[in-house]
């Protein structure tokens, strides 16, 4: 329970296994009686056993889906467990849980809300193609959302039940179309979207890629995965 | 003479193959009709190449047989882009398998678990 609402923590896992007990454990210890979701997606190593020590729920997918994938599934086993609240958290650490109550009293009147790295808080900078990415992403969400969107990538999201049962039937699995295109289809359909400003933290895990090839296909995909969001109904 | 009997064993070929294959049950009845109807129209061509010169000439084009070949490659595109659509349905629907399995497997984990649970506070 988050602020008297039955809350699930949805965190989508590939091959986290060196961080995910981190993860688990520190929302359990900051959130305590919220439930924690960890969809292993089609991870390699012991990631789902982990996760299950650490005291959270699992859902192993068979095979690698992607983030979408895994957000479906993440979506439709809150709906059907009859959650008010889900939330998304990475599963490599830099999303801090103490954000949660945040996210959960703007729900109250918003349906969709997203925690933004770049919106006051935290110390987290982009430069080169990245940049103009997601500049050229938070100008356009923006417009379509109504409402001022600095982070459209950000995996730090809570939905309410109306969401959630959108999000359990339809929600894309290509390559940003869990965060990009979910955005547009939600502002689409008259859904409130806000975002409040959240601190990322240095990933506990893993390491974000720097190549500036990288960075343009990056540029190139997200411009694609806009442009086909915006066109499609 | 030479040429006819090379494209008309060749067209006789492809529907023995097509026919063998939907006998063994190795290809969807949809598809099998498909590949069926187009070897109907390329067996009489295989055997008389000039039957389309009339056609080709209204439409401007020189020859019968570039005709054929052009109508050849834009049925092969359509053919590839049905295909690709055909597969994209198909992961969407091993997607929704994947994702029934995995909450399955968490609710029997879930089960397994609160009746192990029961029977340790019992005994």
């Amino acid at each position: 329970m988050v602020n008297g609402k039955r809350t699930l923590i949805i965190i989508p896992a590939l091959n986290e296994s060196g961080s995910i007990a981190d993860v688990v454990g520190e929302v359990r210890g900051e959130l305590p009686g919220v439930d924690v979701l960890v969809v292993d997606d089609g991870s390699t190593d012991r990631t789902a056993a982990v996760a299950v020590a650490a005291g959270a729920l699992v859902a192993k997918l068979p095979y690698n889906l992607g983030v979408g994938g895994a957000m479906r599934l993440g979506y439709r086993y809150a709906r059907d467990h009859d959650y008010d609240v889900a939330i998304q958290i990475d599963a490599d650490g830099q999303h801090d849980p103490r954000y949660v109550p945040k996210l959960v009293d703007l729900l109250d009147d918003n349906d969709l809300v997203i925690g933004a790295r770049f919106a006051g808080e935290g110390d987290y900078t982009v430069r080169g193609p990245r940049r103009w990415a997601m500049v050229m992403l938070s100008a356009v969400l923006s417009r379509v959302a109504h409402t001022k969107l600095t982070d459209t990538t950000s995996g730090f999201r809570a939905a309410n039940r109306r969401v959630i049962d959108m999000f359990a039937t339809w929600y894309p699995a290509e390559y940003l179309g869990d965060t990009v295109e979910t955005l547009v289809h939600t502002a689409r359909r008259g859904y409130r979207i806000r975002q409040v400003p959240v601190a990322m933290r240095k990933r506990m895990a893993g390491t974000p890629s720097h190549s500036p090839a990288r960075a343009m296909i990056y540029l190139g995909r997200a411009f694609a995965v806009l442009t086909l969001a915006l066109i499609r109904r | 003479m030479k040429l006819t009997l090379v494209t008309g064993l060749t067209g006789l070929l492809l529907l023995g193959t097509i026919v063998e294959l939907l006998r063994r049950r190795q290809l969807r009845e949809k598809y099998g009709m498909l590949w069926l109807a187009v070897l109907v129209v390329v067996i009489p061509l295989s055997l008389f190449p000039r039957l389309l010169d009339n056609v080709a000439e209204l439409l401007g084009v020189a020859s019968g047989v570039s005709l054929v070949l052009f109508l050849g490659i834009v049925f092969l595109l359509l053919v590839c882009v049905h295909l690709s659509w055909e597969v994209s349905a198909l992961e969407e629907e091993t997607r929704t398998l994947a994702e029934d399995f995995a909450l399955l497997r968490a609710q029997i984990d879930a089960d397994r678990a609160a009746r192990d649970e029961l029977v340790s506070t019992d005994g």
